[in-house]
């Protein structure tokens, strides 16, 4: 079957890939591209593990066709840390102990961050319906919602 | 002689003696002797089977030591999540 | 950041010392890994020659399986093996083996990982394939023929007990209770708890109070689906990356259902996304090393979420029958329960430890409880989270809360009056050790929470859980670097922050700084026998390892220090990360760090290397309390926790942040349990809700900050005072919210989950109208 050759960036580098028709982002992302930093939870859009933004858009990966996606700027968790330097929210997490297992945790960092790009003061109530869909079975989310609070927090000073 | 209690349903094994009175000094003399004593209990018994003795709980611990006056308590074994 | 949480003092070994590390809150070695998408987890390797490898799954709930045809399959471009129940050998009859934490019977374990004479329930594993690609494994399922005699099915725990009801598995004997020759039963097993007479303890009651609950299945659910990678060479030796919370467990399992030497298989753990109980066992690893043996190439398999729900263990759902009695001033007179527990298709729901925990929180003259395992066509029960305990003590603190409310108590002075403490007679037997009941009752009292008023409509409701906590066989080893920075080798793996734990107890005896000590967990072949992480165990027994091999490390780095200064070695002291001469040899003597002994190592005799290896015993018991806000949506019956607080006790909290992650994601999956979470069934025995849409895990709206406390009855079998806490968390909160809803309705709720179509027909049918109440 003949496969879709795509031109796009992720992370700020340009890519190209060949994709089946019904690979979604997150299967090339993982599976071809080796940016294994997107986790699969469910494909079906109700966990968030997989969470990645489109020209800033959230999205979950699982529910993206990978040939749509010609032409668009893709973040994903391996984008997130500025060289040696990790994102505020990143390091907040380290130190809030906001991860258990871990593998929710790029998912909530992606989601996170779409937050505060758009609002720089979100209400506890904001951030978890914002996160309401990145599920955590670990975590009870307490401690996340205080890392996102206390990151924007820092990040407003 | 340290005082043996039974739980679960191992009476069902030693003719519905649920307590008994037996000279050892370690759990393996301990399962040596109700096996001897009780053909009935299953061959492998003692893998089913958590030992607490004075209420600290063993797990596969032949060695572990039983007082004269210990109080010992045979339980299922113990798995957690 | 966590202000409201108090850390009271405890009484022990492990407190009032001030430690450098254990007891703060330090980074994570593994942090960075995971906050930056580095962390590998179970489906995030990839190897050269690699295929990908698909389960072809009952489609029905009880099944014969007359014949299965591959050919198409196998005759299908890119297939390069398939597999069915003719590539496992039978296990013999009978047979138990000790193997991780239980006996495990192989006989059943080969029938679950891939269906035999019968496929037992939906979702049954009946053929494996690997091919070159997905979509290619996908369409070789789709070509096997499987010629299935559809059978009758039961579910229901009460129902699989009746005469007449379809039978799981033909030749199964019930363990524990007599069974006249012949006869055909699903009751696996009876067992029996208590000491005294309930009947002389129920006479003396001046209220007795006797209810019957039920509960439904509900899953682990952790993120991360199960998958693996598996490699068998031409010579009969294999590799295995998995996802798992035991890889040696995983090794042993693996090696006797394929018939290799333990020791050809070379087994590595990922990172685990979660397990929580359910990847203490295998489903997947046996098929994936069976293809590839087959296709003598590398085979990666993972699981869609719709598998594991189908697929693999929930714990049980139960039928649970409790009566207690107690006098007007608030003394229990008498306990009594039976509990039926779902096993699924094959023995070994968590039935005896349910038994066991039901009235722990309790010091009773006179107590009974019976427990039944039972056979339905549903997957096989896999541990959960203190497994058996929530199902029980969700009935018996249920009950408890309602005999204080008609005699007029608080529900907490009730549980103080008749609290256990060290040497009570458990009401499971044996007396208690040193624990921490009282003070976590006493400190939910005093705490703000409870204290404070409630808002107009709202219900507060409390409950007690209790836990055994296990240990077990652990391997640790401490490798000095040339530079004396320290690696560690740990076998357990890290489901929530114990590379952290263990690497600061490290520190804390060898007196360096953390971040000098590297952990790692080490494959099967790194270490010795390492059982699993379960039981809330890793940071007692590991600990206990750990300390043993610091220990270990530190005769020897003395050792050479006497030697480097000729004096005896009883001499040389270690403190604060240095060998120090003690009698009187100080002046010409200055200390010898670690780096200074480490970088002279080979002129004193070579590499330095401390290890331990232990079997764990005496793991501290833990009692948790949970108090719970709930407001009702009298609309829609919705329920929403407004406040919530759990005071545990943690002998000794080495990380406190882990500690309250723990309690704290044990209450939320506890909310989830009480309030939403359950396996929902068709008429053939199919499930309807196989995917986080419908089966409903809380998310982040649902719920509120939850408030911790740690209390901290050190426990003296470990040398920080440890207990285990991952599991106690997740025991109280379906009773607590239960009971909070009785005091906002005025409405006991019997039966799991108390979602809103439940709390809305049972408001309803209180206000008379009949017509919606069900
Ligand atoms: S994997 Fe995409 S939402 Fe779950
Ligand atoms: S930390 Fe495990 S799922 Fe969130």
């Amino acid at each position: 079957m003949a496969k879709y050759h795509i031109t796009t960036r992720i992370n700020g580098d340009d890519v190209e890939f060949l994709c089946a028709p019904e690979q979604t982002l997150l299967d090339v992302l993982r599976d071809d591209l080796r940016l294994t930093g997107s986790k699969e939870g469910c494909a079906s859009g109700d966990c968030g593990a997989c969470s990645v933004t489109i020209d800033g858009r959230l999205v979950c990966s699982c529910l993206v066709l990978a040939a749509e996606v010609g032409g668009q700027e893709i973040e994903t968790i391996e984008g997130m840390a500025d060289g040696d330097r990790l994102h505020p929210l990143q390091q907040k997490f380290l130190d809030f102990a906001a991860l258990q297992c871990g593998v929710c945790t790029p998912g909530f960092l992606i989601a996170a961050k779409a937050l505060l790009d758009r609002n720089s003061n979100p209400s506890e109530t904001e951030v978890r319906y914002w996160l309401a869909g990145n599920l955590c079975r670990c975590t009870g989310y307490d401690k996340i919602v205080r890392a996102v609070l206390d990151t924007a927090a820092d990040m407003r000073d | 002689m340290a005082r043996i209690v039974l739980t679960g349903n191992l009476q069902l094994h030693t003719e519905g003696v649920s307590e008994l009175e037996l000279d050892v000094n370690t759990i393996r003399q301990l399962m040596r002797q109700l096996s001897t004593r009780y053909p009935g209990l299953p061959a492998d018994f003692e893998d089913e089977v958590a030992v607490s003795i004075d209420g600290t709980i063993y797990q596969d611990d032949w060695f572990a030591e039983i007082a004269p006056d210990s109080e010992v308590h045979l339980l299922p074994r113990i798995g957690g999540g | 950041m966590t202000d409201s949480n108090k850390t009271p003092s405890g009484n022990g070994t492990g407190n009032g010392k001030d430690y450098k590390w254990v007891g703060t809150r330090a980074v994570r070695p593994d942090g960075v890994d995971k906050v930056t998408g580095r962390a590998k987890f179970g489906a995030d390797l990839h190897l050269p020659n690699m295929l990908v490898g698909k389960v072809l799954r009952s489609p029905h709930a009880h099944a014969h399986i007359r014949s299965i045809d591959t050919s198409a399959a196998e005759a299908l471009s890119g297939v390069k093996a398939v597999i069915t129940r003719d590539d496992f050998s039978d296990q013999p009859k009978g047979a138990v083996q000790p193997a991780g934490e239980m006996t495990i019977n192989y006989r059943d374990m080969v029938r679950n990982v891939m269906a035999r004479e019968k496929a037992l329930y939906e979702g049954h594993a009946i053929a494996a394939v690997a091919a070159v690609d997905a979509r290619i494994a996908a369409k070789a399922l789709s070509l096997i023929k499987v010629d299935f005699e559809v059978l009758p099915h039961v579910i229901d725990p009460v129902a699989a007990m009746e005469s007449g009801a379809p039978i799981i598995q033909e030749d199964l004997m019930t363990e524990g209770m007599e069974q006249s020759p012949g006869a055909m039963t699903n009751i696996a097993k009876r067992v029996e708890f208590g000491h005294g007479d309930v009947a002389v303890g129920f006479a003396e009651a001046d209220v007795v109070i006797e209810r019957e609950f039920t509960t439904q299945p509900v899953h682990q659910a952790y993120i991360e689906p199960h998958a693996c990678v598996a490699s068998m060479t031409e010579d009969g030796q294999g590799e295995l990356w998995l996802s798992t919370q035991g890889h040696y467990v995983a090794r042993g399992h693996c090696a006797t259902l394929l018939g290799l030497d333990v020791s050809k298989l070379r087994v590595q753990a990922s990172e685990i996304g979660g397990g929580f109980g359910g990847k203490t066992v295998v489903y997947l690893e046996p098929l994936a090393l069976a293809l590839s043996r087959k296709a003598c190439q590398p085979v990666k398999m993972a699981m869609t979420r719709e598998e594991v729900f189908r697929a693999t263990g929930p714990t049980s759902g139960a039928h649970l029958w409790v009566k207690v009695g107690a006098t007007n001033d608030g003394r229990i007179t008498a306990a009594d329960a039976v509990l039926k527990y779902q096993a699924g298709a094959f023995p070994g729901s968590p039935v005896a430890q349910g038994a066991q925990c039901a009235f722990a929180p309790y010091e009773l003259n006179h107590v009974r409880t019976i427990g039944y395992d039972i056979l339905v066509n549903r997957a096989k029960v896999a541990a959960y989270r203190a497994p058996g305990a929530p199902i029980a003590e969700y009935a018996t603190e249920s009950v408890m809360d309602e005999i204080a409310g008609v005699i007029g108590m608080d529900p907490l002075e009730f549980r103080l009056k008749n609290a256990p403490k060290q040497g009570s007679q458990s009401s499971y037997g044996p007396k208690f050790p040193v624990i921490g009941c009282i003070e976590t009752l006493e400190a939910a009292r005093d705490h703000d929470h409870y204290q404070s008023p409630l808002k107009a409509g709202q219900g507060r409701g409390v409950a007690t859980g209790y836990w055994f906590n296990i240990g077990g066989q652990t391997s640790a080893t401490l490798n000095l670097s040339e530079d004396g920075s320290v690696a560690l080798v740990l076998g357990t793996v890290d489901v929530g922050g114990t590379r952290a734990s263990l690497s600061m107890m490290a520190a804390e005896e060898l007196g360096i700084d953390l971040d000098k000590v590297r952990p790692m967990i080490g494959d099967t072949s790194a270490l010795g026998y390492n059982m699993l992480t379960g039981g809330s165990r890793v940071t007692f027994a590991g600990g206990i390892a750990v300390v043993g091999a610091a220990q270990d490390l530190i005769g020897t780095l003395k050792d050479r220090a006497a030697k480097f200064w000729d004096i005896p070695v009883d001499d040389v002291e270690w403190a604060e990360g240095e060998a120090r001469a003690t009698n009187g040899y100080t002046d010409n003597m200055q200390p010898l760090s670690l780096q200074e002994i480490a970088k002279d190592m080979a002129k004193t005799g070579g590499p330095i290397v401390g290890a331990h290896s232990i079997n764990a015993q005496g793991a501290g018991p833990s009692f948790g309390t949970h108090v719970v806000d709930v407001d009702v949506d009298r609309e829609t019956g919705r329920v929403w926790v407004t406040r919530y607080t759990v005071v545990q006790d943690a002998g000794k909290a080495i990380h406190p942040s882990y500690v309250e992650g723990q309690y704290q994601g044990g209450a939320v999956q506890g909310i989830g349990w009480a309030l939403n979470e359950e396996y929902i069934y068709d008429d053939k025995g199919r499930l309807e809700n196989a995917g986080f849409l419908d089966y409903r895990v809380p998310v982040c709206s649902d719920v509120p900050m939850i408030d911790t406390v740690i209390v901290e009855v050190a426990n003296p079998t470990h040398p920080y005072g440890v207990r285990g806490v991952g599991e106690t968390p997740i025991v109280p909160p379906m009773a607590a919210i239960s009971n909070a809803l009785a005091n906002a309705l005025g409405i006991r709720f019997t039966d799991l989950p108390m979602s809103p179509p439940r709390v809305l027909a049972a408001i309803k049918a209180a206000n008379g109208d009949a017509t919606t109440a069900s």
